[in-house]
């Protein structure tokens, strides 16, 4: 079966290690807070000046004056900092950052993410975006294996206006893990239940399938 | 040296239609509360506001927005705001999307007289059209120019009459670096203090960087997302 939104960050939660910096986006990225193994240390970068937010405040403690980068109110953690978007972005743009997590409407083959914009409807902006896809050694990408239209979003090329060029090297979406490399999406792992035919069939990019059985993920 | 002047009307003294202004704040937290009312209170237009978003409906830079007298929004993300959207569709207003990363290096460059610099941020996508491309260590990059301001418009938590300034939680953001690249800017705090109060190594701030400065009032600190903890 395909995993829904809360098993993709699981499933996520799992590449993390002890010690990490992590940047989460927006939707199915935020959620991976939620899955950080017990007993492991890993400190959370929100890109509007903290490294080390902590779990949303209770009633008492809401302070207009401490958000994250999806501007909703937060907390931070002992052994937190605070400091401006410059140094933000000197962390981010100078690769200190160990995982970053983000959303996309497509990814190609080759690496190339599209997630900021759709020609025609309202331009919101891109963010952060691109400061993370062009600087983060290690970035995965949360996603749907297809769009709404049921069209894959693992493409050969992209077809809306780029985040970034050749940067993602992992995609995690509801039916699979892949590895993007040498102009490929390769298959590590499917979803419980999830056919390899039914990945093959719902993502359009060039798709190696190793031999032998391809491993379930653990949720 | 006393850089304190009464209020946001009298700190907005010398702002003209048709200036560059630089407004600090990450959504709506700490952002200019008081400067902005008077900017409206004041009906100066055509201005060109480089702040990271546009306010929202009925607060913050939407508040200018409503009343028509910003030109253009040199911003990252300007998702919240619906009068906003009309008025880019129906091309009254003009826009600049930049790259968060960019915006604020671009401002720091502003202020620490850097006249530009590359980044790999954006090669590659549309926002590189036009600028020159060099490849350092193999890798491409492209050049982005420093952005300055008359007026920079920031807010801060505490700062004294020689203008140091000191911030609160993640209400810093953009402040500092804005500080450093108005011609003239104009800090609005939450509290005045004496020369000395604020520990030296705590000034993100330091006074040079600000021309005048006064207490503001009646601070809303409206929230975007009330987001909290449910049993």
């Amino acid at each position: 079966m395909a995993l829904d939104k809360k098993s993709i960050a699981k499933r996520i939660a799992q590449e993390l290690k002890d010690g990490y910096y992590v940047n989460l986006g927006i939707g199915i990225p935020t959620l991976v807070a939620n899955y950080i193994p017990k007993g492991m240390q890993v400190f959370l970068q929100s890109e509007n000046g903290l490294l080390g937010m902590g779990p949303f405040p209770t009633e008492e403690n809401v302070d207009a004056d401490l958000i994250n980068a999806g501007k909703q109110t937060v907390t931070t953690l002992p052994g937190a900092s605070l400091f401006s978007s410059a140094q933000s972005f000197e962390m981010i743009r100078g690769s200190h950052i160990d995982m970053t997590v983000l959303g996309a409407m497509e990814v190609a083959e080759n690496g190339d993410i599209a997630n900021w914009k759709i020609p025609g409807k309202m331009v919101k902006g891109m963010g952060g975006a691109m400061d993370l896809v062009a600087a983060a050694e290690n970035i995965i990408v949360a996603m749907m294996h297809t769009n709404r239209k049921g069209q894959s979003k693992l493409l050969k090329s992209c077809t809306l206006p780029l985040t970034g060029v050749d940067c993602i090297k992992k995609v995690v979406t509801d039916l699979a893990v892949l590895e993007i490399k040498d102009g490929a999406f390769h298959l590590l792992e499917r979803a419980p239940g999830v056919s390899v035919e039914e990945i093959k069939e719902k993502t359009d990019g060039k798709l190696v399938i190793p031999d032998g059985e391809v491993p379930e993920m653990l949720i | 040296m006393n850089k304190i002047v009464a209020n946001a009307d009298e700190a907005i003294k010398g702002i003209i239609d048709n200036m560059t202004l630089m407004l600090g704040g990450f959504g709506l937290c700490g952002i200019p509360e008081n400067c902005i009312a008077a900017l409206v209170k004041a009906q100066i237009k055509g201005l060109t506001c480089i702040s990271n978003n546009a306010g929202v409906d009925g607060f913050g830079i939407g508040l200018m927005l409503e009343q028509r007298q910003v030109k253009k929004m040199m911003s990252s993300y300007v998702g919240e705001n619906a009068e906003f959207e009309r008025q880019l569709l129906s091309g009254e207003l003009e826009v600049d999307l930049i790259p968060q990363g960019t915006l604020a290096e671009r401002i720091r460059a502003g202020g620490a007289g850097i006249p530009a610099f590359y980044t790999a941020t954006g090669y590659g996508t549309e926002i590189a059209k036009g600028k020159e491309v060099k490849h350092f260590n193999g890798r491409p990059y492209i050049m982005e120019t420093a952005l300055h301001a008359d007026f920079a418009l920031v807010k801060a938590w505490k700062g004294d009459k020689y203008g140091n300034l000191v911030f609160k939680g993640t209400a810093q953001n953009f402040n500092p670096m804005m500080a450093r690249a108005g011609k003239i800017t104009i800090a609005e705090v939450e509290e005045l203090v004496e020369p000395g109060d604020l520990l030296p190594d705590a000034i993100k701030v330091p006074g040079i960087y600000v021309q005048r400065i006064f207490k503001g009032v009646n601070y809303e600190k409206r929230i975007e997302q009330r987001t909290v903890l449910t049993n």
